[in-house]
């Protein structure tokens, strides 16, 4: 992968390091969340770490299509719960041989007397974790060929994803005998014959959600370099002017609709093993904007930026609610405005533009950024100058 | 059949009213300026709970006048939402603008903030507040008058924000700690209030077997009024024509000497008062609480994406179109006249429940945007980006 | 990058003078008077999106190509100050409350600690103090029902404080927000259990977040006192349940109905567990006693639009007929305000209502429910003497406009049977307690209650209708406590099932003679 994602224009011996550094440092990341987490958190805490792990797989998703394509999905719950059901149904598919009834407690609570034909094919594992990729990116892709196909961009795109997003809410929330309703599937038992309930299933499913997570940034590192990246940063720019350059946005766009999707996906499948829950909650619409914030959080359009909001608001908000249960909900308002008053670039953006500043003060020459910034033109700084007199 | 379809009109119409007096503030702040304002329902659900208060106020009058009260909540209702919609404007909005995807994520935190503050309100929180305001911006007003303001400005703030951030807190724990409960029990709580409409406005007219609600009879006179409102103060005042200027050619309209920043802040104070007077709407209908503008949020944006953003016309047919869609889908009543045509008549049944019926009239909006992205009346112009 | 400076006052001419010009010529008037006088100036900036940028390093040529002109007073300098500045401000406050919020459990756990060696054992805390926790939503849609439902639980512990505390110890009630979110209650179930080793946990309201937290206590073999009426067919080792089964609450309503109301029952819920479980047992029920349900239709949580419900309804009752109604909280509101509207009144409509206690009639108004009828095992007019001091205690606490209902009534009581077992168990070993708490009977404000072998509490039933002043005038009472029967009777698939947690032998869900 890393020979791929190396931009074949001049230096390439350099940047082939700078790729390998970078792999290091997240190979040794992994390892120290594998190996040293366990050591220095509670249990309760890395079960946590573990969800907010899986999340924040969720966040590279939204972050491929929000911070580098540019389009803002409000309703990537959707496909975060066809994840976690795709996952759940095959949970709750293992009944014991010895049960008085070979169906999911709630299906013979509500009168169900045979499992339903699209249940069927859950009993298979195999089948069950294709589906958790296949069902979000196949949907991803229909939707996404629908609207993008006819141009639906912006604010539009966000508010149609809000409405997919209602209309599988209701679906669900409603199909008590198909998927349990609002309470949705919980009570897991067994996953391949191990408890998954029991701390050392659970660590597996911890290690797991990180090397998702390391699969999932490697997938994303190796989408955003290269051609396929510098067109997909295009597209967020000016969409107009890639066609007029003889590209064909939609189908890009489909494509990375579809990959995030299927992020989302997995996401959702490693919150669910690990939360013991999925319900129709997960489609809300406050979750979907939850992911995004994460993200802006984090700074857009920067890998490590989306994963490190997804965990750091996580992690505020969970000790935040702990702390001041009553009142929480002001500081996450709060935080919202601030990150998009303040802190446009998110956290990741913030620490660069410190670290050049830093550099000035030490007498280094100021890194070029590609495109000037603002504060670095000097027309602007002398029309500043002016204004202060 | 005669009654069966002039109540299945009146109820699509009813249905449909409610939308569009929801979706008009929107069809301004959203529609107009390009705002995406998630907070406008919390800014209905702030329309509410004015409504609630003035109710309050006049039950202490008592006698007739009670009846009125809620002509006086409506006009309550639009200032104070007004208000907090012209202080959003000036402190978050105003940065964000050309930015629709930062302001989505902005009103969504003032969503939250509004949904904690009716929650929690309380003399302390307010008495806390207003010191906090007194003491910071009075500091900053005071000191804003020295020649070198500009150079000392930052080292201010950073000794007056904590400072009163500390007093105004100070003040609080102590008011709580020496009153107890007069003061720190909330003005609301988290439960829902309890807004009852004046008795000339519960019961309804009969017609035949039908009733006509009188509730519904006023909230489609009062969407009536507002449509009529806003068409004639857009299209007929100084400040009308401002507006759309600004709204067509923004640079042009500043070069024009109009002052683009009053417009902004006046439209989205106008689109904010709308959603007051929603508010003050819906509270005789639904539920009056920290929620009730969560419940109303996306309907309205689909409203006016279906419309056409920008179009007043096109909202209103909108907000008819799938008011009475829901209905007919909901009540089953499509089901019914479908019998004779056996699969789809299965079809509509299965999704006669009203959970159901919103899944497919969602359905239903998302296929429309397929066979036209720009809505029913799509706005002409040149522009690439819609 | 902001470019043209203009006077006030030239403003107007400018725009008079170059309105028939091209932007670009316009904007060189523009600079050639930004030159002229520059030290009263006025300033407008043109925006220029920064990738466009490097378009314009000839100056202004292309400025046409964006034509987006944003004028303003504002300063940039000051601009760019005030924004470093909210970054610093909100960035230390955040720092510092997030301090704050790190720092104080580990502060507990130490004083816990080093105010005891000697009993330090797993769950029950030890030091002076008994932590329980509390676990309902403060925010999210359910924040209506369930704050008060916190409130009644920090007054019981308020109360038993005051008495002396359980075993001598004060209890220490450790809040948490179950956010509405049902992971997130598993999750805030889990922090209780595992870092706060809280002794027991009263908590949750919608059967959702139960469902989601009862892996986790059984996994942990925990304790969860739940409050709230439900809709049986669930019978838990590690969970008592203080509200209604359905035999408690909705069965003996439909027979009143049946009795005195009518037979034709339409069926309205809201779009989850609780309404569809309860009117799936009601569709049993009337089978089998000679009703009829002509219709059913479900709402989702939180809409209020009912127009089409109450076209519904009238199609199929034209001469009226009985509403079962198992609506929860918003749309209860539009129901009946609806329903007034289009003249559905309670002598030819009377509805059951089995979510609407003191606190929801208060919400509605009673002038749109007065003559309905709801059925609980408790209403604040309940009179007792045990209800009368409860009533009293609430009020001074909270204020006197506060009520008191159903669901607040069993949290009270779940905090007191709690610390009896504990009590009677002689520590807070939750094993211990479960078993002690078997048979216990309490004086509670409904009447003398007595917790079952199968975790549920043997209640008595009423039935309320709504008078002027918003409370229950009670129509009906059964004479003694009712039997809980958690696996339903009227549903063929649990016909028969019973559930008995003093037996190990028999355990959650045996078949019953």
């Amino acid at each position: 992968m890393a020979v791929d994602a190396a931009p074949r224009i001049g230096g390439r011996k350099r940047s082939q390091r700078a790729l390998l550094i970078e792999g290091a440092v997240v190979i040794v990341l992994a390892l120290l969340l594998i190996f040293l987490m366990p050591a220095v958190l509670s249990g309760f805490r890395l079960s946590l770490m573990g969800r907010f792990l899986a999340l924040a797989i969720a966040a590279l998703g939204i972050d491929l299509i929000w911070g580098y394509t540019g389009m803002l999905s409000l309703g990537h719950g959707v496909f975060f719960a066809l994840g976690g059901y795709a996952l759940g149904m095959h949970l709750k598919l293992q009944i014991p041989p010895d049960a008085s009834s070979q169906l999911p407690e709630f299906m013979s609570l509500y009168g169900v007397t045979e499992i339903p034909w699209f249940w069927q094919p859950f009993y298979s594992f195999n089948f069950s974790v294709a589906a958790i990729i296949l069902i979000p990116t196949l949907l991803g892709a229909l939707l996404g060929y629908l609207v993008f196909r006819n141009r639906i961009r912006g604010v539009y795109f966000s508010i149609l994803t809000q409405a997919a997003t209602i209309v599988f809410f209701n679906f669900f929330n409603g199909q008590q005998k198909l998927f349990n309703g609002t309470n949705g599937l919980t009570d897991f038992k067994t996953l391949l014959g191990a408890d998954v309930n029991d701390p050392q299933t659970q660590f597996t499913f911890y290690t797991l959600t990180v090397l998702f997570l390391v699969m999932s940034y490697t997938l994303c590192r190796w989408l955003t370099s290269g051609r396929f990246g510098r067109l997909l940063i295009a597209i967020r720019d000016d969409e107009s002017r890639v066609r007029f350059s003889g590209y064909d946005p939609t189908g890009f766009k489909v494509v990375v609709f579809a990959v995030s999707a299927a992020l989302a996906g997995v996401a959702g499948a490693m919150f669910t093993i690990q939360t013991g829950i999925i319900s129709p909650k997960a489609m809300d619409i406050a979750f979907s904007i939850e992911m995004v914030i994460w993200v802006a959080v984090g700074g857009r359009a920067n890998l490590v930026g989306a994963v490190l909001g997804a965990l750091l608001v996580n992690f505020g908000k969970s000790l935040l609610s702990e702390q001041f249960p009553e009142i929480w909900l002001f500081f996450e308002g709060a935080l919202f405005l601030i990150v998009v008053t303040v802190l446009p670039d998110g956290m990741v953006g913030w620490v660069r533009s410190q670290r050049n500043q830093l550099q000035a003060l030490l007498g280094r020459r100021r890194q070029l950024v590609t495109y000037p910034s603002l504060e670095e033109n000097p027309e602007v700084e002398r029309e500043r100058e002016d204004i202060g007199n | 059949m005669i009654t069966g379809l002039f109540e299945a009109l009146f109820n699509g119409i009813s249905i449909g009213a409610v939308l569009l007096i929801a979706a008009l503030g929107l069809a301004i702040v959203f529609g107009l300026m390009g705002v995406i304002n998630l907070a406008h329902g919390e800014l209905m659900m702030l329309g509410a709970y004015t409504t609630f208060v003035v109710q309050n106020g006049f039950k202490i009058l008592g006698g007739p006048l009670f009846e009125f009260y809620i002509l006086f909540a409506l006009v309550f209702a639009f200032l104070v939402t007004a208000a907090v919609g012209f202080i959003l404007e000036r402190g978050v909005i105003r940065y964000l603008y050309g930015r629709p995807l930062e302001t989505l994520l902005a009103t969504w935190g003032v969503s939250l903030i509004l949904q904690q503050f009716v929650r929690s309100v309380n003399w302390v929180l307010v008495i806390g507040i207003a010191l906090f305001c007194l003491l910071f911006f009075g500091a900053m007003w005071i000191l804003s008058r020295r020649p070198d303001f500009q150079r000392i400005r930052n080292w201010v703030v950073a000794v007056m924000l904590p400072l009163s951030l500390g007093i105004a807190g100070a003040t609080g724990a102590f008011l709580g700690q020496s009153f107890q409960l007069a003061v720190t029990q909330p003005w609301f709580g988290a439960q829902n209030l309890d807004v009852t409409a004046p008795s000339w406005l519960r019961g309804g007219l009969p017609i035949g077997s039908f009733q006509l609600p009188y509730a519904r009879l006023f909230i489609i006179g009062l969407t009536i009024v507002c449509v009529v409102g806003i068409y004639v103060f857009l299209q007929l005042t100084p400040w009308g024509l401002r507006i759309r200027a600004v709204t067509q050619n923004r640079s042009m309209s500043a070069c024009l000497g109009i002052p683009t920043e009053k417009v902004d802040a006046l439209t989205f104070a106008l689109g904010s008062g709308l959603a007051g007077v929603a508010g003050c709407a819906i509270s005789l209908l639904g539920s009056v609480g920290p929620n009730t503008g969560q419940n109303y949020i996306v309907d309205t944006f689909m409203v006016v994406v279906v419309g056409g953003v920008g179009k007043l016309v096109g909202t209103i047919v909108a907000a008819m179109a799938i008011g009475t869609a829901n209905y007919l889908i909901g009540s089953g009543t499509l089901a019914l006249l479908l019998t004779p045509v056996k699969p789809l008549a299965d079809i509509f049944t299965f999704f006669a429940t009203t959970s159901m019926a919103k899944v497919l009239v969602f359905a239903l909006i998302i296929a429309f945007l397929q066979v036209r992205p720009g809505g029913i009346f799509p706005q002409k112009g040149r522009t690439v980006d819609a | 990058m902001r470019v043209a400076v203009l006077t006030t006052n030239l403003l107007a001419y400018i725009g008079a003078t170059t309105g028939g010009l091209p932007l670009r010529t316009r904007l060189y008037y523009i600079e050639a008077l930004r030159k002229s006088c520059k030290y009263q100036v006025f300033v407008s900036y043109v925006t220029i999106s920064p990738r466009d940028l490097h378009y314009y390093n000839g100056l202004t040529m292309n400025v046409s190509l964006v034509g987006l002109i944003q004028l303003g007073v504002q300063n940039m300098a000051r601009r760019l100050g005030r924004r470093k500045f909210i970054l610093y401000g909100s960035a230390t406050l955040g720092t510092s409350l997030l301090l704050k919020a790190c720092a104080k459990p580990s502060a507990n756990t130490t004083e816990t600690t080093t105010t005891t060696t000697t009993t330090n054992t797993s769950s029950t805390g030890g030091g002076d103090t008994i932590k329980v926790g509390i676990l309902h939503s403060l925010s999210g849609t359910m924040a209506i029902s369930e704050k008060s439902v916190v409130d009644a639980e920090q007054l019981a512990i308020e109360e038993i404080n005051a008495a002396g505390g359980v075993l001598g110890k004060k209890i220490q009630p450790i809040l948490e927000d179950g956010a509405s979110d049902w992971p997130t209650f598993a999750e805030k179930a889990k922090k209780l259990i595992d870092q706060d080793k809280v002794a027991t946990i009263f908590g949750c309201w919608t059967s959702a977040s139960r469902k989601a937290v009862l892996p986790v206590f059984e996994q942990k073999k925990h304790l969860l006192w739940y409050p709230v009426q439900y809709e049986g067919q669930e019978c838990s080792q590690d969970i008592f349940y203080t509200g209604a089964a359905p035999n408690q609450q909705i069965e003996p309503a439909v027979d009143w109905l049946l009795q005195n109301k009518g037979k034709d029952f339409f069926l309205v819920g809201s779009d989850y567990v609780f309404p569809r479980t309860a009117n799936t047992i009601i569709k049993a029920q009337l089978a089998a006693k000679g009703g009829k349900t002509v219709g059913e239709d479900y709402l989702p949580l939180g809409n209020t639009e009912v127009t089409p419900i109450i076209t519904k309804i009238k199609a199929v009752l034209p001469n009226g007929g009985v509403i079962f109604n198992t609506l929860n909280g918003d749309s209860n509101v539009a129901l009946f305000k609806q329903m007034q509207g289009a003249g559905l009144t309670p002598d030819k409509y009377p509805s059951m209502s089995v979510s609407i206690a003191e606190e929801e009639v208060k919400a509605i108004g009673p002038e749109f429910l007065k003559g309905h009828y709801a059925s609980w095992n408790y209403f604040q007019t309940v009179d007792t003497p045990a209800n009368k001091k409860f009533v009293q205690a609430f009020k001074k606490k909270y204020g006197e406009n506060r009520v008191t209902n159903d669901p607040m009534e069993a949290a009270y009581i779940a905090v007191y049977l709690w610390k009896q077992a504990v009590e009677k168990a002689k520590t807070t070993d939750i094993a211990a307690v479960k078993k002690a708490a078997l048979g216990q009977t309490f004086d509670a404000p409904e009447g003398k209650i007595t917790l079952e072998n199968n975790h549920h509490l043997a209640k008595f039933v009423r039935i309320g209708e709504v008078g002027e002043d918003g409370l229950f005038k009670i129509v009906y009472s059964s004479k003694e406590a009712v039997k809980p029967i958690p696996w339903n009777q009227y549903v063929a698939e649990t016909k028969g099932y019973a559930c008995d947690w003093s037996n190990p032998n028999k355990g959650g869900k045996y078949k019953g003679t």
